[in-house]
Protein backbone atom coordinates (compact mmCIF):
# COMPACT_ATOMS: atom_id res chain seq x y z
CA UNK A 1 0.00 0.00 0.00
CA UNK A 2 1.00 3.79 -0.59
CA UNK A 3 1.43 4.30 3.15
CA UNK A 4 2.84 7.03 4.96
CA UNK A 5 5.57 4.35 6.10
CA UNK A 6 6.87 4.23 2.80
CA UNK A 7 9.45 7.29 3.84
CA UNK A 8 12.35 7.37 1.12
CA UNK A 9 12.60 10.51 -0.15
CA UNK A 10 9.81 12.50 1.68
CA UNK A 11 10.72 15.36 2.59
CA UNK A 12 10.19 17.95 6.37
CA UNK A 13 11.22 15.99 8.71
CA UNK A 14 14.34 18.21 9.46
CA UNK A 15 17.75 16.95 10.74
CA UNK A 16 18.37 13.69 12.04
CA UNK A 17 19.26 13.69 15.78
CA UNK A 18 21.28 11.01 17.17
CA UNK A 19 21.60 10.53 21.30
CA UNK A 20 24.36 10.63 23.13
CA UNK A 21 24.31 6.90 25.11
CA UNK A 22 20.91 6.59 24.19
CA UNK A 23 19.21 4.07 26.87
CA UNK A 24 17.84 1.12 25.24
CA UNK A 25 14.26 2.20 26.08
CA UNK A 26 13.31 5.58 27.24
CA UNK A 27 10.88 4.23 29.53
CA UNK A 28 9.18 1.74 31.09
CA UNK A 29 6.12 1.16 28.90
CA UNK A 30 8.14 0.88 25.71
CA UNK A 31 10.49 -1.58 27.19
CA UNK A 32 7.17 -3.53 28.32
CA UNK A 33 5.70 -2.80 24.83
CA UNK A 34 8.55 -4.54 23.06
CA UNK A 35 8.66 -7.21 25.38
CA UNK A 36 4.53 -8.28 24.82
CA UNK A 37 5.09 -7.73 20.89
CA UNK A 38 7.75 -9.84 20.23
CA UNK A 39 5.75 -12.67 23.05
CA UNK A 40 2.94 -12.13 20.72
CA UNK A 41 4.19 -13.09 17.86
CA UNK A 42 5.74 -16.11 19.35
CA UNK A 43 2.22 -17.48 19.95
CA UNK A 44 2.62 -18.41 15.87
CA UNK A 45 -1.13 -16.89 15.14
CA UNK A 46 0.05 -14.12 12.55
CA UNK A 47 3.28 -13.38 10.15
CA UNK A 48 5.65 -11.09 10.53
CA UNK A 49 4.57 -9.40 7.13
CA UNK A 50 0.86 -9.72 8.34
CA UNK A 51 1.98 -7.75 11.37
CA UNK A 52 3.77 -5.59 9.68
CA UNK A 53 1.02 -4.82 7.62
CA UNK A 54 -0.88 -3.97 10.24
CA UNK A 55 1.48 -1.33 11.75
CA UNK A 56 1.54 0.79 8.37
CA UNK A 57 -2.04 0.42 7.57
CA UNK A 58 -3.35 3.49 9.21
CA UNK A 59 -4.04 7.36 8.48
CA UNK A 60 -1.45 8.93 7.49
CA UNK A 61 -1.66 11.57 10.16
CA UNK A 62 -1.57 8.81 13.01
CA UNK A 63 1.21 6.83 11.72
CA UNK A 64 3.38 9.96 11.26
CA UNK A 65 2.53 11.55 14.80
CA UNK A 66 2.26 7.82 17.07
CA UNK A 67 5.20 7.01 19.08
CA UNK A 68 6.96 4.17 17.66
CA UNK A 69 6.08 1.60 20.11
CA UNK A 70 2.53 2.55 20.11
CA UNK A 71 2.12 1.87 16.94
CA UNK A 72 3.92 -2.02 17.76
CA UNK A 73 1.04 -1.67 20.79
CA UNK A 74 -2.19 -0.74 18.53
CA UNK A 75 -1.21 -3.18 15.98
CA UNK A 76 -0.60 -6.36 18.68
CA UNK A 77 -4.07 -5.41 20.34
CA UNK A 78 -5.54 -5.41 16.38
CA UNK A 79 -3.99 -8.77 15.53
CA UNK A 80 -4.77 -10.46 19.45
CA UNK A 81 -8.86 -9.47 18.69
CA UNK A 82 -8.41 -10.35 14.60
CA UNK A 83 -7.32 -13.87 15.60
CA UNK A 84 -9.59 -14.45 18.25
CA UNK A 85 -7.30 -14.52 21.50
CA UNK A 86 -8.52 -11.65 22.98
CA UNK A 87 -11.76 -9.79 23.71
CA UNK A 88 -12.23 -6.04 22.47
CA UNK A 89 -14.53 -6.24 25.37
CA UNK A 90 -11.43 -7.18 27.55
CA UNK A 91 -9.27 -4.73 26.13
CA UNK A 92 -11.50 -2.30 26.68
CA UNK A 93 -11.81 -2.87 30.33
CA UNK A 94 -7.88 -4.00 30.80
CA UNK A 95 -8.26 -7.27 31.92
CA UNK A 96 -9.35 -10.95 31.26
CA UNK A 97 -12.87 -12.03 31.40
CA UNK A 98 -12.87 -15.83 29.87
CA UNK A 99 -10.04 -18.34 29.78
CA UNK A 100 -8.22 -18.20 26.94
CA UNK A 101 -7.76 -20.62 23.70
CA UNK A 102 -7.54 -24.14 24.78
CA UNK A 103 -5.05 -24.71 21.57
CA UNK A 104 -2.66 -21.89 22.84
CA UNK A 105 0.43 -23.38 24.86
CA UNK A 106 1.64 -20.08 27.29
CA UNK A 107 5.08 -18.53 26.01
CA UNK A 108 7.42 -19.38 28.32
CA UNK A 109 11.28 -18.49 28.98
CA UNK A 110 12.00 -21.38 27.16
CA UNK A 111 9.99 -20.86 24.38
CA UNK A 112 11.75 -17.46 24.05
CA UNK A 113 15.57 -18.30 24.48
CA UNK A 114 14.58 -21.03 21.09
CA UNK A 115 13.06 -18.19 19.50
CA UNK A 116 15.52 -15.25 19.80
CA UNK A 117 18.38 -18.53 18.77
CA UNK A 118 16.48 -19.77 15.77
CA UNK A 119 14.66 -16.65 14.77
CA UNK A 120 12.06 -17.17 11.76
CA UNK A 121 14.15 -17.31 8.20
CA UNK A 122 11.92 -16.65 5.29
CA UNK A 123 14.12 -18.74 2.91
CA UNK A 124 12.63 -21.78 1.36
CA UNK A 125 13.95 -24.47 -1.15
CA UNK A 126 14.09 -22.80 -4.85
CA UNK A 127 11.92 -24.23 -7.48
CA UNK A 128 13.29 -24.05 -11.12
CA UNK A 129 16.04 -21.04 -11.81
CA UNK A 130 16.08 -16.95 -11.47
CA UNK A 131 15.07 -15.22 -13.86
CA UNK A 132 17.66 -12.90 -13.30
CA UNK A 133 21.20 -12.76 -13.32
CA UNK A 134 23.96 -10.76 -11.32
CA UNK A 135 25.01 -7.56 -13.37
CA UNK A 136 21.90 -7.91 -15.33
CA UNK A 137 19.68 -4.40 -15.77
CA UNK A 138 16.42 -4.54 -14.43
CA UNK A 139 13.51 -2.41 -13.95
CA UNK A 140 10.82 -1.91 -10.73
CA UNK A 141 7.98 -2.55 -11.94
CA UNK A 142 4.99 0.19 -11.66
CA UNK A 143 2.53 -1.42 -9.49
CA UNK A 144 0.66 0.42 -6.89
CA UNK A 145 -0.38 -2.74 -4.83
CA UNK A 146 -3.52 -2.12 -1.62
CA UNK A 147 -2.20 -4.47 0.16
CA UNK A 148 1.09 -4.98 2.14
CA UNK A 149 4.24 -4.71 -0.57
CA UNK A 150 8.01 -4.10 0.56
CA UNK A 151 8.63 -2.51 -3.11
CA UNK A 152 9.31 1.37 -2.14
CA UNK A 153 7.70 4.17 -4.07
CA UNK A 154 11.00 5.71 -4.91
CA UNK A 155 12.11 2.79 -6.72
CA UNK A 156 9.13 1.66 -8.79
CA UNK A 157 9.76 2.59 -12.77
CA UNK A 158 13.85 2.77 -12.32
CA UNK A 159 16.16 1.24 -14.12
CA UNK A 160 18.53 -0.67 -11.48
CA UNK A 161 21.17 -3.81 -11.64
CA UNK A 162 20.99 -6.98 -10.05
CA UNK A 163 23.65 -7.03 -7.30
CA UNK A 164 23.21 -10.38 -5.14
CA UNK A 165 20.98 -13.37 -5.72
CA UNK A 166 19.48 -14.56 -2.29
CA UNK A 167 17.88 -17.68 -3.23
CA UNK A 168 14.10 -18.13 -2.89
CA UNK A 169 12.43 -16.09 0.12
CA UNK A 170 8.58 -16.36 1.68
CA UNK A 171 6.97 -13.96 -0.35
CA UNK A 172 5.22 -10.71 1.88
CA UNK A 173 2.51 -9.32 -0.30
CA UNK A 174 0.58 -12.78 -0.24
CA UNK A 175 2.26 -14.07 3.27
CA UNK A 176 0.60 -10.96 5.03
CA UNK A 177 -2.76 -11.57 4.09
CA UNK A 178 -3.40 -15.70 4.12
CA UNK A 179 -2.32 -15.86 1.00
CA UNK A 180 0.32 -18.51 1.86
CA UNK A 181 4.19 -18.33 1.51
CA UNK A 182 4.64 -18.47 -2.15
CA UNK A 183 8.21 -17.86 -2.06
CA UNK A 184 9.91 -16.29 -4.91
CA UNK A 185 13.41 -15.50 -5.79
CA UNK A 186 15.04 -12.38 -4.18
CA UNK A 187 17.57 -9.85 -5.60
CA UNK A 188 19.26 -7.29 -4.17
CA UNK A 189 18.77 -4.05 -6.77
CA UNK A 190 21.02 -1.39 -7.28
CA UNK A 191 20.25 1.40 -8.43
CA UNK A 192 22.02 5.22 -9.05
CA UNK A 193 21.14 7.81 -7.11
CA UNK A 194 20.76 10.11 -10.18
CA UNK A 195 18.18 7.53 -11.42
CA UNK A 196 16.30 7.90 -8.30
CA UNK A 197 16.33 11.30 -7.60
CA UNK A 198 17.66 12.88 -11.07
CA UNK A 199 20.22 15.02 -12.66
CA UNK A 200 20.76 17.13 -9.50
CA UNK A 201 21.43 14.09 -7.39
CA UNK A 202 24.86 13.56 -5.88
CA UNK A 203 26.77 11.45 -8.54
CA UNK A 204 28.97 9.40 -6.14
CA UNK A 205 25.49 7.88 -4.66
CA UNK A 206 23.81 4.57 -5.18
CA UNK A 207 20.69 2.94 -3.46
CA UNK A 208 20.07 -0.61 -3.21
CA UNK A 209 16.67 -2.03 -1.95
CA UNK A 210 16.09 -5.80 -2.16
CA UNK A 211 13.23 -7.21 -3.98
CA UNK A 212 11.46 -10.24 -5.02
CA UNK A 213 11.25 -11.57 -8.60
CA UNK A 214 7.62 -10.04 -9.26
CA UNK A 215 8.27 -6.56 -8.93
CA UNK A 216 10.89 -6.55 -11.47
CA UNK A 217 10.98 -6.49 -15.32
CA UNK A 218 13.95 -6.94 -17.61
CA UNK A 219 14.99 -3.45 -18.67
CA UNK B 1 16.25 14.58 23.39
CA UNK B 2 14.84 15.34 20.36
CA UNK B 3 12.65 11.97 18.59
CA UNK B 4 10.97 11.96 15.62
CA UNK B 5 9.18 9.17 16.88
CA UNK B 6 8.31 10.29 20.43
CA UNK B 7 7.73 14.02 19.27
CA UNK B 8 4.56 14.52 18.09
CA UNK B 9 4.83 17.02 14.66
CA UNK B 10 3.49 20.96 15.59
CA UNK B 11 0.27 21.37 15.67
CA UNK B 12 -1.02 17.87 16.24
CA UNK B 13 -2.42 16.95 19.12
CA UNK B 14 -1.10 14.26 21.01
CA UNK B 15 -3.38 11.97 22.92
CA UNK B 16 -0.86 10.88 25.02
CA UNK B 17 1.31 13.78 26.46
CA UNK B 18 3.23 11.35 28.75
CA UNK B 19 5.78 11.03 25.52
CA UNK B 20 6.66 14.78 25.64
CA UNK B 21 7.64 14.59 29.52
CA UNK B 22 11.51 14.95 28.72
CA UNK B 23 12.33 12.52 31.64
CA UNK B 24 9.64 10.06 30.90
CA UNK B 25 9.67 9.51 34.64
CA UNK B 26 5.79 9.44 35.18
CA UNK B 27 3.20 7.12 35.10
CA UNK B 28 0.78 7.86 31.94
CA UNK B 29 -1.71 6.17 30.14
CA UNK B 30 0.59 3.99 27.96
CA UNK B 31 2.04 2.35 31.14
CA UNK B 32 -1.30 1.67 32.34
CA UNK B 33 -2.53 0.13 28.64
CA UNK B 34 0.79 -2.08 28.89
CA UNK B 35 0.56 -3.21 31.82
CA UNK B 36 -3.26 -4.05 31.52
CA UNK B 37 -2.69 -6.47 28.27
CA UNK B 38 0.15 -8.01 30.18
CA UNK B 39 -2.41 -9.43 32.36
CA UNK B 40 -4.48 -9.84 30.13
CA UNK B 41 -2.15 -11.91 28.42
CA UNK B 42 -0.98 -13.82 31.45
CA UNK B 43 -4.19 -14.55 32.84
CA UNK B 44 -5.62 -16.08 29.60
CA UNK B 45 -2.48 -18.62 29.99
CA UNK B 46 -1.10 -16.89 26.45
CA UNK B 47 2.19 -15.64 28.05
CA UNK B 48 4.19 -16.36 31.46
CA UNK B 49 5.70 -13.06 32.60
CA UNK B 50 8.89 -14.41 33.12
CA UNK B 51 9.10 -14.67 29.33
CA UNK B 52 8.42 -11.59 28.93
CA UNK B 53 11.11 -10.75 31.62
CA UNK B 54 13.39 -13.26 29.58
CA UNK B 55 13.15 -11.14 26.19
CA UNK B 56 13.92 -7.63 28.42
CA UNK B 57 16.97 -9.28 29.60
CA UNK B 58 18.04 -10.87 26.51
CA UNK B 59 18.10 -7.53 24.72
CA UNK B 60 19.35 -4.93 27.40
CA UNK B 61 22.55 -7.34 28.60
CA UNK B 62 23.62 -10.60 26.23
CA UNK B 63 22.24 -8.61 22.40
CA UNK B 64 23.84 -5.88 21.36
CA UNK B 65 26.40 -4.00 19.42
CA UNK B 66 29.23 -5.62 21.34
CA UNK B 67 28.44 -8.61 19.38
CA UNK B 68 28.57 -6.97 16.09
CA UNK B 69 31.42 -5.50 17.25
CA UNK B 70 33.31 -8.84 17.85
CA UNK B 71 32.52 -9.98 14.11
CA UNK B 72 34.17 -6.41 12.60
CA UNK B 73 37.13 -7.07 15.04
CA UNK B 74 37.38 -10.79 13.88
CA UNK B 75 37.38 -9.71 10.34
CA UNK B 76 39.90 -6.90 11.06
CA UNK B 77 42.45 -9.19 12.17
CA UNK B 78 41.96 -12.59 10.69
CA UNK B 79 41.81 -12.08 6.74
CA UNK B 80 40.57 -15.88 6.47
CA UNK B 81 37.73 -15.01 8.67
CA UNK B 82 37.12 -11.92 6.92
CA UNK B 83 36.76 -13.65 3.51
CA UNK B 84 33.86 -15.95 5.52
CA UNK B 85 32.30 -13.08 6.07
CA UNK B 86 32.00 -11.33 2.91
CA UNK B 87 31.13 -14.89 1.11
CA UNK B 88 28.47 -16.04 4.10
CA UNK B 89 27.61 -13.57 6.58
CA UNK B 90 25.23 -15.81 7.98
CA UNK B 91 27.50 -18.57 9.17
CA UNK B 92 30.18 -16.15 9.65
CA UNK B 93 28.19 -14.52 12.21
CA UNK B 94 27.17 -17.93 13.30
CA UNK B 95 30.89 -18.95 13.98
CA UNK B 96 30.91 -16.43 16.97
CA UNK B 97 27.51 -17.58 18.67
CA UNK B 98 25.42 -14.82 17.18
CA UNK B 99 22.48 -14.99 14.61
CA UNK B 100 19.02 -16.14 15.32
CA UNK B 101 16.04 -13.51 15.77
CA UNK B 102 16.11 -10.90 13.50
CA UNK B 103 19.98 -11.54 11.81
CA UNK B 104 18.43 -15.11 10.00
CA UNK B 105 19.96 -14.05 7.15
CA UNK B 106 23.42 -11.49 7.10
CA UNK B 107 24.99 -9.55 4.12
CA UNK B 108 28.80 -7.86 5.55
CA UNK B 109 29.04 -4.79 3.38
CA UNK B 110 32.63 -3.88 3.74
CA UNK B 111 34.14 -0.21 3.58
CA UNK B 112 37.07 0.32 1.95
CA UNK B 113 39.01 3.88 0.38
CA UNK B 114 36.67 4.64 -2.39
CA UNK B 115 33.28 3.38 -0.88
CA UNK B 116 31.55 3.89 2.21
CA UNK B 117 28.21 1.53 2.99
CA UNK B 118 25.13 3.04 4.83
CA UNK B 119 22.35 1.23 6.35
CA UNK B 120 18.91 2.29 6.69
CA UNK B 121 14.70 0.90 5.98
CA UNK B 122 12.44 3.03 4.88
CA UNK B 123 9.64 0.88 5.10
CA UNK B 124 9.48 0.61 8.88
CA UNK B 125 12.77 -0.23 10.94
CA UNK B 126 14.64 -3.87 10.01
CA UNK B 127 17.33 -3.94 11.71
CA UNK B 128 19.92 -6.79 12.43
CA UNK B 129 19.10 -7.37 15.94
CA UNK B 130 21.14 -10.02 16.61
CA UNK B 131 24.47 -7.92 16.21
CA UNK B 132 23.26 -4.79 16.92
CA UNK B 133 20.46 -5.71 19.43
CA UNK B 134 17.44 -2.92 19.97
CA UNK B 135 17.82 -0.54 17.24
CA UNK B 136 18.41 3.44 18.19
CA UNK B 137 15.42 5.72 18.53
CA UNK B 138 16.96 8.02 15.35
CA UNK B 139 17.23 5.08 13.02
CA UNK B 140 13.43 4.44 13.40
CA UNK B 141 12.80 8.13 13.16
CA UNK B 142 10.46 9.32 10.02
CA UNK B 143 13.72 12.16 9.28
CA UNK B 144 16.50 9.26 8.59
CA UNK B 145 14.34 6.71 7.11
CA UNK B 146 12.90 9.58 4.13
CA UNK B 147 16.62 11.09 4.09
CA UNK B 148 18.97 7.94 4.15
CA UNK B 149 18.37 7.37 0.52
CA UNK B 150 18.09 10.75 -1.19
CA UNK B 151 20.67 12.67 0.73
CA UNK B 152 23.17 10.22 2.68
CA UNK B 153 26.07 12.60 2.37
CA UNK B 154 23.55 15.01 4.50
CA UNK B 155 22.38 12.85 6.87
CA UNK B 156 26.13 11.80 7.58
CA UNK B 157 26.98 15.43 8.55
CA UNK B 158 24.26 15.07 10.85
CA UNK B 159 26.59 12.77 12.79
CA UNK B 160 29.66 15.05 11.85
CA UNK B 161 30.67 12.43 9.12
CA UNK B 162 32.19 14.18 6.28
CA UNK B 163 33.71 11.86 3.54
CA UNK B 164 35.75 12.83 0.63
CA UNK B 165 34.13 14.23 -2.75
CA UNK B 166 34.74 11.13 -4.32
CA UNK B 167 34.00 8.33 -1.76
CA UNK B 168 31.56 6.02 -3.40
CA UNK B 169 28.27 6.22 -0.89
CA UNK B 170 26.82 2.87 -1.13
CA UNK B 171 23.03 2.60 0.54
CA UNK B 172 21.24 -0.68 1.63
CA UNK B 173 17.50 -0.22 2.22
CA UNK B 174 16.78 -3.34 4.21
CA UNK B 175 13.47 -4.20 2.39
CA UNK B 176 13.70 -8.02 2.89
CA UNK B 177 14.88 -10.22 5.70
CA UNK B 178 18.25 -9.62 4.65
CA UNK B 179 19.89 -7.68 7.48
CA UNK B 180 22.77 -5.53 6.43
CA UNK B 181 26.52 -5.13 8.69
CA UNK B 182 28.60 -2.88 7.91
CA UNK B 183 32.01 -3.22 8.44
CA UNK B 184 34.00 -0.41 8.97
CA UNK B 185 37.63 0.77 7.68
CA UNK B 186 40.28 -0.11 10.85
CA UNK B 187 41.74 3.22 11.84
CA UNK B 188 45.22 3.94 11.58
CA UNK B 189 47.44 3.51 14.37
CA UNK B 190 45.71 0.56 15.69
CA UNK B 191 48.55 -2.29 14.32
CA UNK B 192 49.59 -5.18 16.65
CA UNK B 193 46.09 -5.29 18.49
CA UNK B 194 43.83 -7.78 19.39
CA UNK B 195 40.43 -8.07 18.04
CA UNK B 196 39.17 -7.33 22.06
CA UNK B 197 40.74 -4.31 21.75
CA UNK B 198 39.96 -3.62 18.93
CA UNK B 199 36.10 -4.11 19.50
CA UNK B 200 36.39 -1.23 22.11
CA UNK B 201 36.78 1.03 18.26
CA UNK B 202 33.62 -0.55 16.74
CA UNK B 203 30.54 1.51 17.55
CA UNK B 204 27.00 0.80 16.83
CA UNK B 205 26.53 3.64 14.16
CA UNK B 206 30.00 2.39 12.51
CA UNK B 207 28.23 -1.16 11.95
CA UNK B 208 24.94 1.26 10.78
CA UNK B 209 27.73 3.11 9.07
CA UNK B 210 26.50 6.54 10.27
CA UNK B 211 30.08 7.34 11.66
CA UNK B 212 33.48 6.21 11.10
CA UNK B 213 35.34 3.63 13.40
CA UNK B 214 37.19 5.18 16.52
CA UNK B 215 40.23 6.52 16.60
CA UNK B 216 42.38 4.90 19.22
CA UNK B 217 42.20 7.96 21.21
CA UNK B 218 38.91 7.46 21.65
CA UNK B 219 39.57 4.15 23.48
CA UNK B 220 41.14 6.07 26.54
CA UNK B 221 39.45 8.71 26.93
CA UNK B 222 36.77 6.75 27.24
CA UNK B 223 38.14 4.59 30.27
Amino acid sequence: MNGAHDLGGTMGFGEVVPEVDEPVFHTDWERRAMAVTLAGAMLGRWTLDESRHVRENRPPATYLTSAYYRIWLDALESLLVAHGLVGADELADGRAHRPGDDGVTAVSPGTVTRVLARGAPTERRAEGTPAFAVGQAVRARNIHPGGHTRLPRYVRGHRGTVELVHGAHVLPDTNAHGGGENPEWLYTVRFAGTELWGEAADPSVEVSVDAWESYLEPA
Amino acid sequence: MRDADHEPSAGVPDEHPDHNHPDHSELGPMDARVRALESILVDKGYVQREALDEIVEAYETRIGPHGGARVVARAWTDPDYAARLAADATSAVAELGLGGRQGEHMVAVFDDAGTHHLVVCTLCSCYPWAVLGIPPAWYKSSAYRARAVFEPRAVLADFGTVLPDDTRIRVWDSTAEIRYLVVPRRPAGTEGWDAERLAELVTRDAMIGVRLADEPAAVGARS
